[in-house]
């Protein structure tokens, strides 16, 4: 099974959310949310977000836009204008995300037919 | 109207601004670009009700969006010509005072008879200690504390009210309405209600409304604005700012002006719709709750995108608060590293910044303080970056905060010595040695609907 970032098979936006960020997981196609929704899961991100993130891990979904939702509870070095790091608004966190390396079934990646842009 | 002509009218609505400090070409340009009938424009965000509310206490006259009536100047001709309307949030914590500071621009460019309304209520900061005294603790929505352990600092109050005192200031007329703390998706729906004469009950086209509002609400950022194939997003420098194209079925089309940049798609429009998200099932304002799994989304042009089926519920019983409060200090301040060995050296200039603070009696715990390597995955802090190399310069950036406003200040004069008696190569000090600057806590609680009265006043020019 080749080894993709996530980035090849989603789309992400991040930002605040009070002492926390989301992160909106946005699938490329129905076939690559479906695989997500199965391995993407809250501890996946957790870990691979660890350093960013002392705090747990919820997830959301909504299969209508294909997005998984997850919201960061403490990655904001304490939020708002208490924050004294750089990203205080979270708003490189669904970057990183992206970076994160997934075993993807060719099959996924050959239904990102469309190219960037398509879902 | 008849049935028919409801059923096939269309509304078109624009936000030309996601905050304060957006670029005036957004809505200089959606006035002049393509047709348009509602101009909404948000600056509010929960820390600037806090600064106009000290700005306010300086100086009476001021504690609105200035921005705004620069803007009115700028485009008052055109949305005379076009008969578009406005609703800005612009009013901050004085919407009188940001009122009459456009009747004067609508008199300096000889207008008369434009209506300007402003809506009232939100600003319960006056009336907080009442509130308290009649059994109300305004609970921390994220921790459960009670308001009276920071009241003595809280610089701010301010309910974020619905649409409907909108559409009340639009149904008397009003050509430019000027609201203080609401809903961002307010400023959408409030027009939505005086074209269509939703009621209350309307729940599926007030939920609709609210997901046109929150696409919107961030301007450019779902025409193809901090998009993740940004390559792909053509002619950025002149990005079409949202439109959305409403129907009174509470169906709606996101698009923006032909000939103008982004791009309008579902990946783009999907992007905004996760930004902020909490539970996407229950997207709670004022005026109802947004189901935002419930809709569908589909691409029936070039850059349009029309979203049907939007599900809502009844509202809940409490409106949003949100406060400010003094949260205590903080200092921040920066260095730049050159190669050779620019990690290394950035790391030992940290170690001798606290070293000497140490030697001089300043010690912060690890809460206190913060030190961060720019240039050396500073974002993506503990994330591997493949084919990452030793970067050739790096930003030092340090901080400090705490209660203590002396022991924040005292940071910031170890800094800049770093040039002449640290490593070699450290430069870039420009801006002074850093100041503690105040720290301005968030509050969130909730207030029943009951003990909070709006109103709505109209003043013709």
């Amino acid at each position: 099974m080749p080894q993709v970032p996530l980035s090849s098979i989603a789309f992400a936006r991040s930002g605040d959310k009070g002492e926390g960020s989301n992160i909106g997981i946005i699938a490329r196609s129905e076939q690559a949310y479906v695989f997500l929704k199965q391995t993407l899961t809250p501890d996946v991100v957790r870990s691979h977000m660890s350093s960013i993130n002392p705090g747990g891990v919820k997830r959301y979904t909504a299969d209508n836009m294909r997005v998984l939702n997850f919201l960061l509870a403490d990655s904001l070095g304490g939020g708002g204008s208490a924050s004294l790091k750089t990203d205080a608004q979270g708003k490189t966190h669904g970057l990183g995300l992206l970076r994160l390396e997934l075993k993807v079934p060719q099959e996924i990646i050959d239904s990102i037919s469309g190219g960037p842009g398509k879902v | 109207m008849t049935p028919k002509e409801a059923a096939n009218k269309k509304v078109l609505i624009a936000n030309g601004q996601g905050f304060w400090g957006d670029s005036i070409l957004g809505p200089v340009r959606l006035v002049n670009e393509g047709p348009l009938d509602y101009l909404t424009l948000d600056y509010l965000a929960e820390v600037t009700m806090s600064i106009m509310q000290k700005l306010k206490t300086r100086r009476p006259e001021m504690g609105y969006a200035t921005d705004f009536v620069k803007l009115i100047d700028r485009v008052l001709p055109q949305l005379v010509e076009k008969n578009i309307k406005v609703v800005a949030n612009a009013g901050g914590v004085n919407p009188h005072a940001c009122k009459d500071a456009v009747m004067e621009i609508i008199s300096k460019h000889g207008y008369s008879g434009i209506k300007v309304a402003v809506v009232e209520g939100d600003d319960i900061l006056e009336g907080l200690d009442d509130l308290m005294s009649k059994g109300e603790e305004f609970k921390n929505m994220d921790t459960g504390a009670p308001l009276s352990t920071v009241r003595d600092s809280v610089t701010s109050a301010n309910v974020y009210l619905g649409a409907f005192p909108i559409a009340e200031a639009l149904d008397q007329g009003a050509q430019i309405v000027i609201t203080g703390r609401g809903t961002d998706p307010g400023l959408v729906i409030g027009p939505l209600i005086h074209e269509f004469g939703w009621t209350k009950e309307d729940y599926d086209k007030i939920a609709a409304g609210t997901v046109a509002g929150h696409i919107v609400e961030c301007g450019a950022q779902c025409t193809g604005g901090n998009y993740t194939d940004w390559r792909e997003v053509p002619d950025m420098a002149r990005i079409g700012y949202p439109i959305i194209e409403a129907s009174d079925d509470g169906t709606f089309v996101v698009t923006k002006h032909e000939k103008t940049g982004g791009l309008v798609t579902i990946p783009s429009v999907a992007h905004q719709l996760a930004y902020e998200m909490g539970d996407p099932a229950n997207y709670i304002t004022p005026d109802g709750i947004a189901d935002f799994t419930s809709f569908s989304m589909e691409e029936e042009g070039p850059n349009r995108v029309r979203v049907s089926g939007v599900k809502g519920a009844p509202p809940t019983p409490t409106y949003k608060v949100s406060m400010s409060y003094h949260d205590g200090w903080k200092a921040l301040g920066q260095l730049t590293v050159s190669g050779p060995d620019a990690l290394a050296k950035a790391q030992l200039c940290a170690k001798i910044v606290w070293q000497r603070l140490a030697l001089d009696g300043y010690e912060y715990t690890p809460e206190e303080r913060m030190v961060e390597f720019v240039g050396a995955n500073v974002c993506h802090d503990g994330i591997a970056i493949p084919g990452a190399q030793e970067p050739s310069e790096v930003v030092l950036r340090m901080g400090v905060k705490g209660p203590d406003r002396a022991k924040v200040d005292r940071f910031g004069p170890e800094l800049v010595p770093l040039v002449t008696s640290g490593p070699p190569g450290v430069t870039g000090f420009a801006g002074g040695r850093p100041k503690a600057t105040e720290i301005i806590g968030y509050w969130p609680a909730l207030l029943r609907k009951d003990l909070v009265k709006t109103h709505v006043t109209v003043f013709t020019s």
